[in-house]
């Protein structure tokens, strides 16, 4: 790893971002608009909205990254830039990092302005602090900045890179707790929700409403994201040949 | 004079299709070598192979002394695609700094690349609205700067207007005589007269690796179109 190179990285992928202002709009605009509709459908029922709310603050940020960043990915493998940036001394782990320092900036701005709006506006209620939630958001923002890395491999057109985002994050997002607890699903059910880094990451938001401070479960909780970012970095990096056919 | 780029026995496959037979050629430092051939005779295949980004099957290819794609020779290559390679949500100019920055040159290096490909006026524009020419060139900028030893360019003058095409044959010739190597692709035989070398590549196998002068003389034309075909239909009768 080069920190001039992957420095010099995302300051060119948080360019290419700037440039696209309806883009920005999207990721600041959509997670306030589904807040508003939440609002108002758990309009007298302040617990519900306090619960779901908090998951979605977190979910949010890592459903739009995924997206964003498999088809940016895509659009590197397509347009010649990816193999042309491989003729270069910039090395496999510098592009991916950058691309995850990148859209992690961009889901911390996303999450700083959701959680605002969700704590002022709609009262918003946690025990625990709004940092934490934020910090918890963005660590789910770059895990599926990581997984958006790695599928953006098995993709060769964006219509199948679109695909990918119902077959890795919606069984994540039914299966993590929020629409049945996770220890009232059948065992099989209960097994597989173990192994998805959502549930995790569900989890130690649910930490973060019910305690004051930080507990050790959260930060368990946070430490098992990271570590499945990690692993998924790892395999993007496999998937990137210098050498193609 | 040493040679910039060694390629001995290079056997390519895509897919099950054998792209070039057991290629063998060398290309001086500081010459500008025109690769020519008709689309589709494997002229970006041995471009790809020579830049490192290509999986071969057999043969070894040494560029300035080291493996082709080895790590060291990522700082003295310079590769231009075929298709412009440049971020379209981008300006020229942030994507040629970009660039400039992985190779470890500032923005001065930039600026004087753009100027070079005579894009100084639409350097803040963003590359997605130029023209094709002009995008071309963008990608262009990219591979020149910071002058690398070795510049590998794959068509870099289709499309352009003929008064800016003579201008970029101007500089390619003004850095090798700085001591940069340049391979230049071309299907276009009237850029053939414009190298020092020629190498004329027909369905992935050599047909003549000498100065245009030679390859005239071989074969008793003085239009190097013609020389071509006439090459082609020696060899088809040897066959």
């Amino acid at each position: 790893m080069n920190l001039r190179l992957l420095s010099v990285t995302t300051g060119r992928i948080l360019r290419q971002l700037s440039h696209d202002r309806r883009t920005i709009a999207l990721l600041v605009g959509v997670p306030l608009l589904l807040l508003t509709l939440l609002y108002f459908m758990f309009d007298d029922q302040e617990p519900l909205f306090d619960r779901i709310a908090l998951v979605m603050l977190g979910v949010f940020p890592f459903i739009t990254m995924f997206l964003v960043t498999s088809i940016a990915m895509l659009r590197e493998r397509t347009s010649g830039t990816l193999e042309r940036l491989l003729t270069t001394p910039l090395g496999k782990i510098d592009l991916l990092f950058g691309y995850g320092i990148a859209f992690g900036v961009a889901a911390a701005i996303q999450a700083a302005i959701a959680s605002a709006v969700a704590y002022w506006l709609f009262g918003l209620d946690t025990r625990g602090s709004a940092g934490l939630v934020i910090l918890i958001a963005v660590v789910n923002a770059v895990l599926g900045v990581a997984l958006g890395l790695l599928c953006s491999a098995f993709a060769q057109t964006e219509f199948q890179a679109v695909q990918f985002l119902p077959v890795v994050a919606f069984p994540q997002i039914m299966l993590c707790g929020l629409f049945v607890a996770r220890d009232q699903m059948v065992g099989w059910l209960e097994a597989i929700s173990d192994v998805l880094p959502l549930s995790y990451a569900v989890e130690a938001l649910q930490e973060v409403g019910a305690n004051t401070d930080p507990t050790g479960t959260m930060w368990r909780d946070v430490a098992v994201v990271a570590g499945c970012v990690l692993v998924a970095l790892i395999l993007a990096a496999a998937t990137l040949r210098r050498r193609t056919a | 004079m040493t040679s910039a780029i060694e390629v001995q026995d290079l056997v390519v496959e895509r897919g099950k299709r054998r792209v070039l037979h057991g290629l063998t050629c060398t290309i001086p430092r500081g010459s500008v070598t025109g690769l020519l051939g008709p689309s589709g005779s494997g002229k970006t295949t041995l471009m790809r192979a020579i830049v490192g980004v290509q999986i071969v099957a057999s043969g070894s290819i040494k560029v300035l002394g080291a493996p082709a794609g080895s790590a060291p020779l990522r700082h003295k290559v310079g590769y231009l695609t075929q298709a412009p390679s440049v971020y379209a949500d981008l300006t020229v100019r942030e994507n040629v700094r970009y660039f400039a920055s992985l190779y470890g040159y500032g923005a001065a290096a930039a600026d004087q690349a753009i100027a070079d490909v005579g894009l100084a006026k639409a350097a803040g524009q963003l590359v997605g609205t130029l023209s094709g020419g002009q995008h071309s060139r963008a990608s262009l900028a990219c591979a020149i700067v910071g002058e690398p030893e070795l510049l590998v360019l794959d068509e870099p003058t289709v499309g352009q207007d003929p008064v800016l095409r003579d201008e970029l044959w101007r500089q390619f010739h003004e850095m090798a005589a700085n001591g940069t190597t340049i391979l230049v692709s071309s299907h276009v035989m009237d850029e053939a007269s414009r190298c020092e070398r020629l190498l004329l590549i027909r369905e992935g196998r050599l047909i003549a690796d000498d100065t245009p002068e030679a390859v005239r003389a071989s074969a008793e034309t003085d239009d190097l179109d013609e020389a071509f075909l006439r090459l082609i239909r020696r060899q088809e009768v040897a066959a």
